[in-house]
């Protein structure tokens, strides 16, 4: 009998994916099969299997190919954006070991969790369609609810994973009724061809319709306002390495599902979008800014500012233009690398057993521990947006498009909101520099020493060579143009 | 334009001098923390020397950018391009030469920290040199904005009681100023397709009247962009009524943080204007003159009678500062060369003056932990040489004859009167009312019996402390005598301003009258 590999090709370009559930089954299988039921060495083996997608990944060829009738893309900005969202996810799950060990928690279902949504996230990111969009979403999303509730003897935890999944239910709903309205009204599900349609009969009423429930879903997705109730609550609930999880991969992934959708299957009606966008995004910013103010709670504290940096972003993409696009994956990059270096630190606050997450217990970190001190404060000058470092470059291209636009009510409400959430982000530093001590922390473990580090690096020395990911970004961002 | 490229990168190598040794500090071993000072003098005596070089290779013949460096940074037109002509380069000069000295002023003031202070501070002397260096905008809002960081770590780590409320306070206040800066900057670029400020000095911005929502607004888009760079140089100016921040920031911060803050980064604003406001957007300048003119006559009078009424010494110098800067602002906006000339000569002059009073403050401060004015008296007795040094500043803070006081405030004055006789009839009350608080602050402190039981022991300035302010009292005196040296340095640049600011207007007016036919 003579079976025809050739026939397998066509998964090629599939590799990273299908690379990462086949191992997410075998550790699964496995997983079963040990007596404690703990992850052990698996959860290694979870963080070198993302490893190895992210290196298929790189390897990919650069001209954009099409897979089983456009369902799926693979272009260079799927690759950059896959590329940065493997990375979040194998450096939260390296960072995430010992603190779930500690906390028991360490289950081997969490590594094949965490793998099952990577895969659902670079589904999204590849998605050329309405039915691989949200067959991506559902799968990072269901994954991320059991990931949210892992605590099982805590309230909190389980709080939080029910309030994700009823809320993030929901907004799958809005999605599909978006969804299904826009297919019913250009009679396509693919990307190319709605836009296609849009182009040649204009779009109804219906169609617009259909955009701003799809437009609501993906909103839900990246927590912009009014989208976000959950992310606080959920951010706070959950065990905080899933809550650096939560901050980092799944926000990259929705919100590169959100550029593609808008930038391929509505390309000709980019005002319609443009001002719900704007609207999103300015919401998100002055919110995000204002309610981070009256936080005592870190993690609390880092969702708002989450939903802020997501506003931030969408200030590029509702330029709708290329160097907005262009704006947005470097945002998204920088962001990332400044959330894993901050919930590093984060990770690191604890004093015997006992995890902290009060504001007030970094007093006087500088006098116990001032590298500590010196890299966090750095890493929140650069989320507050400050020249030199790298969050300025982040904030600096955004606005760049925004001007380019013409969006000035967008571009001067976002600066502005940028100066509140500087306020918030330098109580941080004021009780780490000029409070009385309180006592010291633990000594950081070594896995969170080096994320910690390296992200204090990237921040600082970003400014003396910005070239590369610039024009890593443009690269991608020249795919929708 | 002069595009060769200038061997040694002098201007890089004055910039980033103080960093290197920032990081030399930063690799050193706590234990050795005394070493931390002697290498950051050091340091900034070091950089000193090529800040020196750059003085005496210029050539203040042309009003051309000189040692000018270019190279890739952030891709495309955002090049990190260096260079000085005469109105940025004494700022060079002068922050290179004010740094040995704050650091000397705070050997034995600051005690905790040593090592992270040290850092603070030399990073600080990069980033404000990178401001009178930079030739891009982009590069140049890094550098103007970087400042904040290190600030307000020296505020609120080093300062006194009220330390938090007064770090935050400058730090949002100079924040808010500076984004919509930024966004100005970015609406430049889209028009002008560069961040070059050589290019952008000869771009021609926009300025016919707008409709924005059924307002007319005259000078258009120059009239927002100008709007907007105002709105961050007025704050780090700073003018009436967006001061406040100043007097609680100068109260608080350490003695060396007050030199720095009134010596150099009080003068990135009036550097700011020449560079951008003036000559880029001449015709939004010629609208907003009379607009300048009020706050500037507002702050010299408002300021100099709220400085009569302050009990704390060093507050009485921040609002004195403030009507100063009130002087370099109507000067530069007379746009007459005495005028502009004069500003620049205020700002360094006040640079050596507001400096060397702060130092003077800081002396008696350390001895006997407080600022209030009614806790001195009668010092002259036990520390004549101190009384000596305090005088020269405050004769040369009202602006007496002799010092160099008295050349900046006269030759705004002349400018002000050749423009507007009543904005220079004003100003001038502002002259009389600085004697009155200046010498009223020096006879309260100085003269009268000694009769403070704590005062009874205090000493004289010991040799670290006259090494600190004699190279100031020479300046003071030798700029007052033979102001030449400046002036001639800056003297083409000025012209330079001037001329184009004339022509540009007059073409302005010449389209408007032909729109009008």
């Amino acid at each position: 009998m003579n079976i025809d590999f050739s026939a397998l090709a066509v998964y090629g370009p599939l590799l990273p994916e299908i690379l990462l559930v086949v191992g997410a089954m075998i550790i699964l299988l496995i997983g079963v099969f040990r007596e404690d039921g703990q992850a052990g060495s698996l959860g290694w083996v979870a963080v070198a299997l993302l490893v190895a997608a992210g290196l298929l990944v790189l390897r990919q060829p650069a001209e954009p190919q099409t897979l089983f009738n456009g369902a799926i893309v693979i272009d260079p900005f799927s690759k950059f954006m896959k590329s940065l969202a493997l990375l979040g996810a194998a450096v939260t799950l390296f960072m995430s070991f010992d603190y779930m060990r500690e906390a028991r928690i360490l289950g081997f279902e969490f590594p094949v969790l965490v793998l099952f949504s990577v895969a659902g996230m670079m589904m999204m990111i590849s998605a050329g369609g309405l039915i691989t969009l949200y067959l991506g979403l559902e799968m990072q999303s269901l994954a991320l609810y059991v990931v949210a509730a892992l605590r099982r003897d805590s309230p909190r935890s389980g709080e939080a994973g029910l309030k994700y999944f009823v809320l993030g239910a929901l907004s799958s709903g809005m999605l599909l009724y978006g969804a299904s309205l826009v297919y019913g009204f250009t009679g396509s599900t693919q990307f190319t061809t709605i836009a296609e349609q849009i182009q040649s009969s204009g779009a109804g009423i219906g169609l617009i319709i259909g955009l701003v429930f799809l437009l609501a879903g993906l909103a839900f997705k990246i927590s912009a306002v009014p989208f976000h109730m959950w992310t606080p609550d959920v951010y706070e609930g959950a065990p905080t390495p899933i809550t650096a999880f939560f901050a980092a991969a799944p926000k990259i992934a929705a919100m590169a599902l959100l550029v593609r959708t808008v930038l391929t299957a509505f390309p000709s009606i980019t005002t319609q979008w443009q001002q719900i966008l704007v609207f999103m995004s300015i919401a998100s910013m002055v919110w995000g800014a204002f309610a981070a103010i009256g936080q005592t709670n870190i993690k609390r504290l880092m969702a708002y500012s989450s939903i802020g940096h997501m506003g931030f972003a969408l200030v590029g993409l509702a330029s709708g233009s290329a160097e907005g696009t262009k704006a947005v994956i470097i945002y998204l990059a920088i962001y990332l690398v400044m959330t894993l270096g901050t919930f590093a630190c984060i990770l690191a606050m604890r004093r015997g057993d006992q995890m902290i997450d009060e504001i007030d217990q970094l007093a006087g970190l500088a006098e116990n521990n001032l590298p500590m001190a010196f890299v966090l404060a750095m890493l929140l000058f650069s989320l507050a947006g400050l020249p030199p470092l790298a969050g300025f470059f982040a904030k600096f291209y955004v606005f760049l498009a925004a001007v380019e636009a013409g969006l000035w009510p967008l571009a001067i409400l976002g600066v502005l909101a940028s100066v509140v959430g500087a306020y918030y982000y330098l109580r941080i530093v004021k009780v780490m520099f000029f409070d009385e001590p309180a006592d010291a922390f633990e000594p950081m473990s070594s896995s969170l020493r080096v994320v910690f580090g390296a992200a204090g690096i990237f921040v600082l020395l970003y400014v003396f060579y910005p070239t590369p990911l610039v024009a890593a970004a443009a690269r991608a961002a020249k795919t929708f143009f | 334009m002069n595009a060769v490229e200038s061997w040694p990168p002098l201007l890089s190598i004055v910039t980033f001098l103080p960093l290197a040794g920032a990081l030399f500090i930063l690799v050193v071993p706590r234990e050795a923390e005394g070493n931390a000072r002697w290498t950051a003098l050091w340091t900034t005596l070091i950089t000193l020397i090529p800040a020196l070089a750059i003085w005496y290779l210029f050539d203040p013949t042309t009003a051309h950018f000189q040692f000018v460096e270019e190279r890739e940074w952030l891709g495309g037109s955002f090049k990190y391009k260096m260079g000085v002509d005469g109105i940025s380069m004494l700022f060079v000069v002068l922050t290179a030469f004010l740094m040995p000295i704050s650091i000397l002023a705070s050997w034995d003031a600051i005690q905790t920290r040593v090592k992270e202070f040290m850092i603070a501070f030399l990073v600080l002397e990069t980033l404000m040199i990178g401001v009178f260096c930079a030739l891009d905008l982009v590069l140049f809002y890094v550098f103007f904005e970087g400042g904040l960081i290190p600030m307000f770590l020296i505020i609120g780590v080093w300062g006194g009681a009220r330390r938090v409320y007064a770090s935050f306070k400058f730090f949002l206040y100079t924040l808010l100023g500076s984004v919509l800066m930024l966004l100005a900057m970015m609406a430049m670029y889209w028009h002008a397709g560069t961040t070059d400020i050589p290019t952008l000095l000869t771009t021609k911005f926009p300025f016919e009247p707008l409709d924005i929502l059924g307002f007319g607004v005259p000078g258009g888009m120059q009239s927002f962009l100008w709007l907007a760079f105002f709105a961050s140089f007025a704050v780090k100016m700073p003018m009436w009524p967006v001061h406040t921040w100043l007097p609680d920031a100068h109260v608080e911060a350490p003695t060396a943080g007050s030199v720095i803050l009134a010596a150099i980064l009080l003068k990135m604003g009036g550097y700011g204007f020449l560079r951008f406001s003036i000559p880029m957007f001449p015709v939004a300048s010629d609208l907003f003159t009379p607009f300048v003119f009020v706050l500037s006559i507002v702050a010299i009078i408002y300021t100099s009678l709220v400085a009569l009424a302050q009990d704390d010494m060093k507050k009485l110098i921040a609002y004195s500062s403030v009507a100063h800067m009130g002087f370099v602002t109507m000067g530069m906006f007379t746009l007459t060369t005495q005028g502009v000339q004069g500003g620049i000569f205020q700002m360094l002059s006040h640079g050596l003056v507001s400096g060397a009073l702060f130092l003077c403050v800081g002396v008696v401060y350390d001895r006997i932990h407080t600022r209030e004015i009614a806790a001195y008296g009668g010092l002259v007795n036990r520390m004549p040489m101190y009384a000596f040094c305090f005088m020269v500043f405050t004769l040369a803070n009202v602006g007496l004859p002799g010092t160099s006081g008295f050349v900046g405030e006269f030759l705004s004055l002349v400018g002000a009167f050749r423009v507007n006789t009543w904005v220079a009839f004003l100003a001038t009350t502002g002259v009389i009312l600085s004697a009155a608080y200046a010498l009223w602050l020096y006879r309260r402190v100085i003269f009268g019996k000694l009769e403070k039981p704590a005062l009874q022991g205090i000493l004289d300035m010991n040799s670290r402390e006259i090494a600190c302010l004699a190279p100031l009292v020479a300046l003071t005196i030798l700029f007052g005598v033979h102001p030449a040296p400046l002036l001639d340095v800056c003297a083409a640049s000025v012209d330079a301003l001037i001329s184009n600011y004339q022509s540009a207007l007059a073409a302005a007016e010449g389209a408007q009258l032909a729109l009008g036919r």
